[in-house]
């Protein structure tokens, strides 16, 4: 080999380059720290406002006025957690909108597996024109079809009842039903049909095999399908709003007229001081009430994140 | 002969899209007729139920002449739409993008910028939107300030000013859709990616010449999801006056239909628009 000084110099400014830059284009240590830095300031700036309510929730009035306390609150002051824990009337409105996120999104899941396990397992002459319209229904925003379904409830008797939701859920047309259908029509069709085909020569019937055979397969998507439809039903407050009236409530409901429930629970005026609606309280009654879906998500985030590639939107 | 068995019996297929085919009939098909009969009419709900009077276009003309408000919240919906969509789709591909490099704590991260789809409700964005927490404002202030010095023009600084002063909202809408381009990055066989490296291009060739042309189609379906998403997101005031018209003694569920109407048409040209727009590129670019 031939050492000489010019070879040397490019070799360790090769090097160099490598070490900052990489040899792909990616692992570079400039790259890296490139990388790092722009997801760590973007994610940042994702987060700062659920920082910021955490903080904020937490601080006294003292607190609040002082300009000196920034992120740190001077001490863990409970009182705000106390309050908008009364006026949001936090555990029966919990058990409340438990009730009318969870029934529905069973219902909605269950409904699209069976829709979507028959569109991934028959052919049939009408296949493509329905699905098109399955998926057709995604865009028509629920403002068109919400006046005559409220007029239809309120001749039946629906309004303020859980079957406002349950209903449309249960055929199919709930929120964001043409999704789930293609979530469970991706699952269906990426799965090998042979177990399906030996127990139909065994003479099982078609709805046999459906739920002995293709349903226990169907367990992830399953479970994501109910998960999204959870967040999404239980996000959902313009409809639940209009049909529900007085009669049922959700805690994003509640957290709507937090600032007028707190009037009427504290009238302003009696104890000057302890009674004026501050930023603290109302920060601690958001908390409070995406409180439970943040649970929910810490627990189940990985069928969530992964939710997204394994459900086959993207295609195969 | 196994699998001629399977398909023979098409009949059981209706069987399992009844549900779904009777809701549709119920609860979309009659609506969607039942509200487009109504934009007709004058509506009064008495105590014998539904009367409706016929009132030709009047419905229609109320909303372009007298409703003073429908139409500036059309023009304001129609330009932050037309601002937010390419800056959401832009955003949630860079995200993807970096988010698809080796790099460690990819599942924190992922955790991180799927979070506000979780819980960005309606009242919750409202609660932040009240107390200024949707903007970082030393950002802004930084921006505002290089603005006002340089005395850039007005059509640019207002886009920048929007831009700067929904940035969260913006960032919190895209959640679905980082992990929709992710999905669809990873599932490019790195054998092109290879391929392309031996005959020498580089990494920015690369990213136009195969991984965009590659995920172009999901860039179509994160556009339309995003256009759906934000024209029924509940801080909408267009939705907001529709429901606010229905309770409306003068004007109605008649009116208020309507308006639905207008709205719906509307959304579905310019998602018609788009996709039109989007394919002819494709076609033209990648074909």
């Amino acid at each position: 080999m031939n050492h000489s000084m010019v070879k040397r110099g490019k070799n360790a400014n090769i090097k160099l380059k490598r070490w900052l830059v990489g040899v792909k284009g990616n692992d570079g240590i400039l790259i890296r720290t490139l990388i790092y830095s722009l997801l760590i300031g973007i994610g940042f700036v994702y987060i700062y406002p659920v920082i910021f309510m955490a903080s904020f929730s937490f601080k006294s009035l003292e607190d609040l006025l002082n300009p000196l306390v920034n992120w740190i609150p001077s001490t863990l002051y409970m009182e705000n957690f106390k309050q908008a824990y009364q006026v949001l009337n936090f555990f029966p409105t919990l058990l409340e909108t438990l009730y009318v996120t969870i029934l529905p999104a069973l219902a909605q899941t269950a409904v699209a597996a069976f829709v979507g396990y028959g569109f991934a397992r028959f052919t049939f002459r009408l296949k493509n024109f329905l699905f098109i319209l399955v998926m057709m229904t995604f865009i028509i925003p629920p403002q068109v079809t919400l006046i005559p379904r409220y007029l239809v409830y309120s001749e039946l008797n629906l309004l303020g009842n859980i079957q406002a939701f349950l209903l449309p859920a249960t055929f199919g047309q709930g929120l964001n039903s043409a999704i789930f259908i293609l979530i469970f029509y991706q699952f269906f069709r990426a799965i090998p049909k042979a177990l399906e085909e030996a127990a139909l020569l065994d003479g099982a019937g078609h709805l046999r095999i459906f739920f002995t055979i293709a349903i226990p397969m169907a367990v992830p998507a399953i479970i994501i399908s109910f998960l999204f439809s959870f967040v999404w039903y239980w996000n959902e407050t313009y409809l639940a709003a209009i049909f529900f009236g007085d009669q049922l409530t959700t805690l994003p409901l509640e957290l709507q007229k937090f600032a007028a429930s707190y009037q009427k629970m504290f009238p302003a005026g009696m104890d000057e001081s302890a009674s004026k609606l501050n930023e603290g309280i109302r920060l601690a009654g958001t908390v409070l009430s995406i409180l439970p879906l943040l649970l929910v998500y810490f627990i189940t985030q990985k069928w969530f994140v992964e939710g997204v590639d394994r459900s086959g939107i993207t295609g195969e | 002969m196994k699998k001629r068995q399977f398909k023979m019996k098409p009949s059981f297929a209706y069987f399992f899209l009844a549900p779904w085919i009777i809701g549709f009939l119920a609860f979309t098909a009659f609506p969607l007729v039942y509200s487009f009969y109504l934009s007709f009419h004058q509506v009064s709900l008495t105590t014998e139920g539904i009367r409706t009077s016929f009132v030709s276009l009047e419905n229609f003309q109320y909303a372009f002449t007298v409703d003073g408000v429908f139409i500036g919240y059309l023009t304001v919906f129609f330009r932050e739409l037309l601002l937010s969509v390419p800056i959401i789709i832009v955003f949630s591909l860079i995200i993807a993008l970096l988010l698809n490099q080796k790099i460690r704590f990819r599942g924190l991260f992922r955790t991180i910028f799927f979070l506000p789809v979780i819980i960005a409700s309606g009242p919750v964005l409202k609660e932040l939107q009240d107390m200024g927490v949707t903007t970082i404002p030393s950002i802004e202030e930084v921006f505002i300030y290089n603005l006002a010095s340089r005395n850039a023009d007005q059509f640019l600084s207002g886009i920048l000013l929007y831009v700067l002063d929904n940035i969260i909202m913006i960032l919190w809408y895209s959640g679905v859709q980082i992990l929709i381009f992710l999905a669809a990055l990873q599932k490019i066989d790195r054998q092109i990616y290879e391929a392309a490296m031996i005959d020498g291009a580089s990494t920015w060739e690369i990213f136009w010449k195969v991984t965009l042309p590659s995920i172009f189609p999901m860039i179509v379906v994160n556009t339309i999801y995003t256009i759906v998403a934000y024209s029924i997101f509940s801080l909408n005031p267009i939705i907001e006056h529709i429901k606010i018209q229905m309770f409306e003694l003068e004007t109605g569920f008649g009116y208020a239909s309507a308006l639905s109407w207008i709205y719906f048409v509307i959304i579905a040209l310019i998602l018609v628009l788009v996709f039109v727009i989007m394919n002819s590129q494709s076609k033209r670019r990648y074909a």
